[in-house]
């Protein structure tokens, strides 16, 4: 043992001494970090680094730009950090071309560290916070996020020079079995949305007798409103393929497969190139780290099928089938990919792996509560000031993470719910929001962990219409294969789209639940087991909205197209002004007499573009609910 | 959507290119669709015909796969591709304002091609850039932040680049 123990050793040392001349390098010189993930390309990254690079370019500057992933800020993309060699590392936000010069120009040629453009330091600074300075930085603790923003995704170098494949070099020298207990000691459970324990997946799959076995890195992450595999995948992809291997060498699995969703072709092009370097470094292909273990993985992209995150569905669609969920029991583990054993981990549950191996068990336990150890990612979306990802603590409370680590409900507005868990959570109100965060408490409380996926709503979103988002979601998706969840789902549909029309009937909430109970208990996936969630979290919590759609034809949060109208307060408009005329896609707007301006209602598409467009000192447009208001308001000012 | 003769023998063209040498294995089903959509921009009857063929499987059973998975197109797309995002937070955000704006302009429906094959309009469940909603994707570019008054804004830009080409004038 101990003469494997040394091979392998000795082997990932060769790998980390060649690596880490490039990694010192970069120490020695000022060095510009520039987040391209996604989100920072969709912000305007690709520009700002072009600029940086001429701009050095033009100064004679000898200073790498180097192309990293997200640090998890997105709401502040472009991020930019600057790392000179015996400074803190500054990190700058909302870097535009503009700004990208001046801190060339300035901090880079010169010593002024642009405070004003300053997001934070990475170590202590006179002028400018760190991160743990801010309220969040309180909260936060990245495990997985770590290097993420930090290192080139697309250079295995860098992840070896940060001390990766360690945690893959420690798995080969355990005995599968003793592997696996670690696992298990670490209480690791499945952060796809189910929570299974990790261990004991992999415990069913190395005891089949059977022995070609397979492990799959499910990166079909297609809940609307979760984005953390792919921030992790586009940031720090050998991460996630070091945990593969580790599942394979536990489970004795030859052949491993990344199932990606189609949507995300960064991620897709980052992890070939992972690969392809991991092969020629020798730590995928056979003989891993010079040991006796081979493994090799391929690639599949999904085809955009949403119920293809479900475990059966994932499989038959890299059979080549449509992906229709298959009935479990026989689990995969036991008959899997080709009816083969097979071990399905989700891109978070894996880049865990690494770190539990490296650290040990006793550690991964530090943090989180004993049933939920660890800590959860969570995207924060929607009306929330820091969009963006978080890493806090299992358990943390839905507070913290969204009033400090989130800061809270942009443009001042009130909370109104938290939809966690996308298509098969729900909407959690102000009343639970200091529930602590784990998979027993969520359940309770009326939602699901799921993927991670936090959408937070404000005052001006109407719950009834979201129900209505999501069921409209899984009706599409639904594959077709059971009645209840096929038909149910339109059923429910159905009703909700006459709800926010305003043709709601009294006895429509009544039948509902008994739909929602139908299609839960006559579902096999749990697509159509959770598609109901929705609808029930918010009758459950905002049953008032229901009522007043349907007893009072009006949408209290003035969202419904339906049961709206928009109207320009004659006081209000000011009559030099008409911005609003110019904005309006369909003319309905027009001045009268006293150059007033007047809606045209039959004509208003209720598009928005007025009420965005005019002045916040006249502030003259407002949406009136029900929409026979406006009538009445018009015999007002007459 | 009736294809021309052209557009159909460019797609038997297409699909034995990319056949030639695959192995005949039903996991490779999906892939080969991929890349054949991948070429073409589509994945019509005649290629649907020859994947079959070669593959030695009924021709139903590759149009059950193509026409399960969002993802493959059965018509030509258009020159431009719209793609507007109506995940959870583009749609809190106004994502089906924007679809409305843009089936008003072009004057068709989500997943339709204009008749001058100019533009196409499709929805996009999520594209992970929850952040930076409502989000349009033009071609594979991430439009943030999207309003409906960019729609005129973006026509008209591609007008100009056309030298001047009528851009499907209003509805």
């Amino acid at each position: 043992m101990s003469n494997l123990n040394d091979t392998v050793i000795n082997a990932l040392g060769r790998l980390k001494e060649a690596a880490l001349p490039e990694w010192q390098a970069l120490k020695e010189k000022t060095v510009i970090l520039v987040g391209a993930a996604t989100c920072g390309r969709a912000a305007g990254a690709l520009p700002v680094m072009q600029t940086i690079k001429d701009e050095l370019a033009r100064q004679s500057i000898d200073a790498p730009v180097v192309e990293v992933g997200c640090m998890g800020s997105c709401y502040a993309e472009p991020i930019v950090v600057v790392l000179k060699p015996g400074q803190p590392g500054l990190v700058y936000g909302y870097v535009t071309e503009g700004i990208a010069s001046r801190l060339v120009l300035d901090y880079v040629a010169g010593d002024d560290p642009c405070v004003e453009f300053a997001l934070a330091a990475l170590e202590t600074h006179e002028m400018i916070p760190t991160f743990a300075d801010y309220p969040r930085g309180q909260i936060e603790q990245k495990v997985v996020l770590e290097h993420c923003g930090f290192i080139d995704p697309e250079n295995i170098n860098h992840y070896l020079a940060a001390g990766g494949y360690a945690g893959l070099a420690h798995a080969l020298t355990l005995p599968p079995e003793e592997l696996i207990q670690e696992i298990k000691a670490s209480g690791l459970r499945g952060r796809g949305g189910a929570g299974f324990s990790t261990g004991m997946k992999w415990e069913t799959c190395r005891k089949q007798a059977e022995q070609t076995r397979y492990v799959i890195c499910n990166a079909d992450e297609g809940d609307p409103g979760a984005f953390m595999d792919r921030n992790i995948l586009e940031s720090n992809p050998h991460l996630v393929l070091e945990g593969l291997c580790i599942a394979a060498c536990a489970v004795g699995a030859q052949k491993g497969y990344f199932y990606v969703r189609a949507e995300y072709p960064l991620a897709v092009d980052r992890l070939k190139k992972a690969v392809a370097q991991a092969r020629d470094a020798g730590l995928l292909g056979s003989g891993i780290l010079d040991s006796s273990f081979s493994f090799d993985v391929e690639i599949f992209q999904g085809s955009g099928a949403f119920v293809c995150g479900e475990e059966t569905a994932l499989l038959a669609s890299l059979e080549g089938e449509p992906g229709l969920p298959r009935h479990r029991p026989p689990f995969p583990a036991v008959a899997g990919l080709w009816g083969k054993p097979t071990v399905i981990n989700n891109v978070k549950t894996l880049s865990y792996v690494p770190y539990i191996m490296k650290k040990g068990a006793r550690w991964f336990r530090e943090t989180g509560t004993p049933d939920n150890p660890g800590t959860a990612i969570f995207a924060l979306a929607g009306k929330v000031v820091s969009t963006g990802l978080a890493e806090v603590p299992m358990s943390t409370t839905l507070r913290d993470v969204i009033f400090e680590v989130g800061s809270g409900v942009a443009e001042g507005k009130n909370f109104k719910a938290v939809q966690i868990g996308g298509p098969s959570g729900g909407c959690l109100p102000e009343s639970v929001l200091d529930t602590a965060i784990n998979f027993d408490s969520l359940n309770k409380a009326g939602a699901i962990m799921g993927s991670g996926g936090m959408v937070i709503l404000d005052e001006d979103d109407c719950m009834v219409e979201i129900a209505r988002f999501f069921l409209d979601f899984t009706q599409k998706e639904s594959c077709g294969k059971c009645t209840f969840c096929r038909l149910g789902t339109k059923h429910m549909l159905d009703i909700l789209e006459r709800i926010t029309k305003g043709k709601g009937r009294p006895e429509d909430l009544e039948l509902l639940t008994e739909l929602a109970e139908d299609i839960k208990a006559g579902s096999l996936c749990n697509l159509g087991k959770t598609a109901p969630n929705p609808i029930l979290s918010t009758l459950r919590y905002f049953r008032d909205e229901y009522e007043a759609h349907i007893h009072e034809k009006r949408c209290p949060a003035l969202m419904c197209k339906d049961l709206i109208a928009f109207y320009i307060l004659p006081e209000k408009c000011e009559r030099s002004c008409d911005v609003c005329v110019g904005s309006c896609p369909v003319e309905a707007i027009y001045p009268n007499e006293d150059r007033i301006k007047v809606i045209k209602q039959d004509k208003c598409v209720k598009c928005n573009s007025c009420l965005v467009a005019c002045p916040p000192q006249y502030k003259a447009i407002v949406k009136l609910s029900p929409p026979e208001m406006v009538a009445e308001k018009e015999k007002v000012a007459k | 959507m009736e294809l021309t003769e052209e557009e159909k023998s460019k797609a038997i063209a297409v699909s034995r290119k990319i056949l030639a040498g695959c192995e005949r294995t039903k996991g490779n089903l999906i892939p080969i669709l991929q890349r054949i959509q991948g070429e073409l921009g589509y994945v019509p009857l005649p290629a649907m015909r020859e994947v079959a063929g070669y593959m030695g499987l009924p021709p139903v059973d590759v149009y059950s796969v193509v026409t399960f998975y969002n993802q493959f197109r059965l018509n030509p797309p258009g020159k431009r591709q719209v793609k507007v995002c109506l995940g959870t937070a583009c749609h809190m955000k106004g994502g089906q304002i924007i679809m409305e704006s843009w089936e008003r302009r072009l004057n068709i429906r989500a997943g339709e091609t204009t008749a001058d094959r100019e533009y196409s309009l499709e929805r996009v469940a999520c594209v992970g850039c929850c952040t930076l909603a409502p989000v349009v994707l033009m071609d594979e570019e991430v439009h943030p932040r999207f309003t409906p008054t960019k729609v005129d804004g973006m026509l008209f830009a591609h007008g100009l680049t056309k030298n001047g080409e009528k851009e499907g004038e209003g509805a």
